[in-house]
């Protein structure tokens, strides 16, 4: 199935996405990597808010290229990083900040899973690299948080429109695509290693 | 002497070269690797992997945001002269190739992670020499994604296991990257010497064309062994499935003590980014990578 969401998105129809699903959403969506993660969980524990609401939100794994332009910012190349680096953080963060969209590449761990069934949230790969794609689907910057983090760690509030294609991997029903490829590929080890003359230890 | 601003126009030249236009062999490897493959999933990430390389080049932007760590590969020729300069020069270049095209940002202090803004820093942009015959200075700009050099490995492989170890050392690197390093991925492997020449091995590799062997025959075997492996795991493009995670196997291999057996793995992700040029000794220069 193909939906068109808008941001931000009900968790009545964040249930509804399966794995496999094909996402393009529109709206106000931000960036997180590491370091934006360790700093909205520092805040949200001090008690004190973050600078922006996201509630039924995105957020984007992903340090862009961008450029100053009459007073304000350009993004030229937005593309994901890899999420598992943000594992250690996304339960918790979820948790507390209630996003409904976790984009990024490569999917993550059991840790997020959960949380994700539990709260309404879902995890989309968008392909690795493909950041001028993704750059395109952007209207404008809103805005940028945490600048002293440095370019790629900020938060950056970007406006966009049918940014996609997204691709559920991980939904709030407990499944994982990753888990079923990573299954298949564990069943193709054995012949793998006789093909290469492998006797397995 | 080498002229000093020609070296560093020419880094910033090759710097956005390599960022903006992947070299022809990759691209000709994507395009055929599309058509290798039969799942939808694996269709549309490799669909947008090529609607994005047409991107970068028509709207002349980087064709991924992150424009890597910014690693050089230098060949000096004997009868070339002096390379008095040169680092400095190409130091310069980043600095404004990081402003003028524009790159990421990339290089942080390794421990307070405080990013210099302008992707210089100590070691860095990472200089790597060599000394040929000839009367010119061979220039590559590698701009290496950290996705892909994440996914680096080293063992140091019993001996006794011979190459069933080698291989098997490789495959499992590979299955354990998994869709990290955006594959389809190239995979370098340096085998033998020293640890530290293993791992030098296996990313200069990563500079050899796709689908060019190794000129010893039983090594272009083992390339092509590894390959039909790697293809045959199910990791597929961004390791959602499919059946072409690699595009290629390099590997390279030096003599090593009789007690050790070093194997290096080195991952390359799609975004295979590389540019070539000759300065040479008249002041005349000629870019090798791309046509132009
Ligand atoms: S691994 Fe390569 S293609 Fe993927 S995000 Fe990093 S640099 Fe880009």
């Amino acid at each position: 199935m193909e939906y068109r969401l808008r941001i931000p998105i009900p968790e009545s129809d964040v249930r509804k996405l399966k794995i496999g699903d094909i996402v393009y959403v529109t709206g106000t969506m931000v960036t997180a990597r590491d370091q934006a993660h360790r700093r909205a969980l520092a805040l949200h524990k001090e008690g004190k808010p973050i600078p922006i609401d996201l509630r039924g939100g995105v957020v984007f794994h992903c340090g862009p290229v961008v450029k100053k332009k009459d007073g304000g910012w350009e993004i030229v190349a937005a593309g994901p990083t890899t999420s598992t680096r943000m594992e250690l953080f996304q339960a918790e963060f979820i948790e507390a900040f209630r996003p409904s969209i976790i984009v990024g590449k490569g999917g993550m761990g059991p840790r997020t899973a959960e949380a994700m069934k539990k709260f309404g949230a879902v995890y989309c790969d968008f392909t690795g690299g493909a950041a001028v794609l993704a750059a395109k689907a952007v209207e404008s910057v809103r805005g940028v948080e945490w600048f002293e983090l440095g370019i790629p760690e900020a938060m950056w509030i970007l406006e966009v429109k049918d940014f996609g294609p997204l691709l559920v991997t991980i939904d709030s029903h407990g499944n994982s695509h990753h888990a079923n490829v990573a299954k298949i590929v564990e069943e193709n080890r054995p012949k793998i290693y006789s093909m290469l003359g492998i006797t397995s230890k | 002497m080498v002229d000093a601003k020609l070296v560093e126009d020419l880094a910033v030249d090759l710097l956005r070269l390599a960022a903006i236009e992947l070299p022809s062999d990759v691209k000709g490897a994507l395009e055929k690797a599309r058509g290798q493959e039969s799942s939808d999933i694996a269709k549309a990430n490799l669909d947008a992997i090529l609607e994005n390389i047409r991107l970068a080049e028509s709207m002349k932007r980087p064709v991924c945001q992150d424009t890597g760590l910014i690693v050089f590969f230098l060949n000096v020729g004997h009868d070339f002269g002096s390379v008095k300069g040169v680092p400095e020069a190409i130091a310069k270049g980043t600095k404004r190739a990081t402003e003028e095209i524009p790159l990421r940002p990339n290089a942080v202090h390794p421990i307070t992670r405080k990013n210099s803004g302008d992707n210089t820093g100590a070691y860095v942009p990472i200089l790597n020499w060599s000394y040929v015959e000839g009367d010119y200075l061979e220039i590559t700009a590698f701009p290496k994604g950290g996705g892909s050099e994440n996914m680096t490995f080293f063992s140091m492989v019993k001996p006794g296991e011979g190459i069933a170890g080698i291989k098997k050392f490789v495959i499992d690197s590979v299955i354990s990257s998994g869709g990290q390093p955006c594959p389809p991925t190239i995979i370098g492997v340096g085998v033998g010497g020293t640890a530290d020449l293993a791992m030098k091995l296996a990313k200069k590799c990563l500079l050899r064309p796709i689908g060019q062997r190794h000129s010893d025959p039983e090594i272009a075997k083992l390339e092509e062994e590894l390959l039909k492996a790697i293809n045959s795991t199910g990791i597929g493009p961004m390791g959602l499935g499919g059946n072409i995670t690699s595009l290629d196997v390099h590997v390279d291999y030096a003599h090593c003590h009789t007690a050790s057996l070093p194997v290096a793995v080195n991952t390359q992700c799609w975004a295979a980014r590389r540019a070539t040029a000759r300065i040479y000794k008249d002041g005349s220069v000629e870019i090798l990578s791309h046509r132009r």
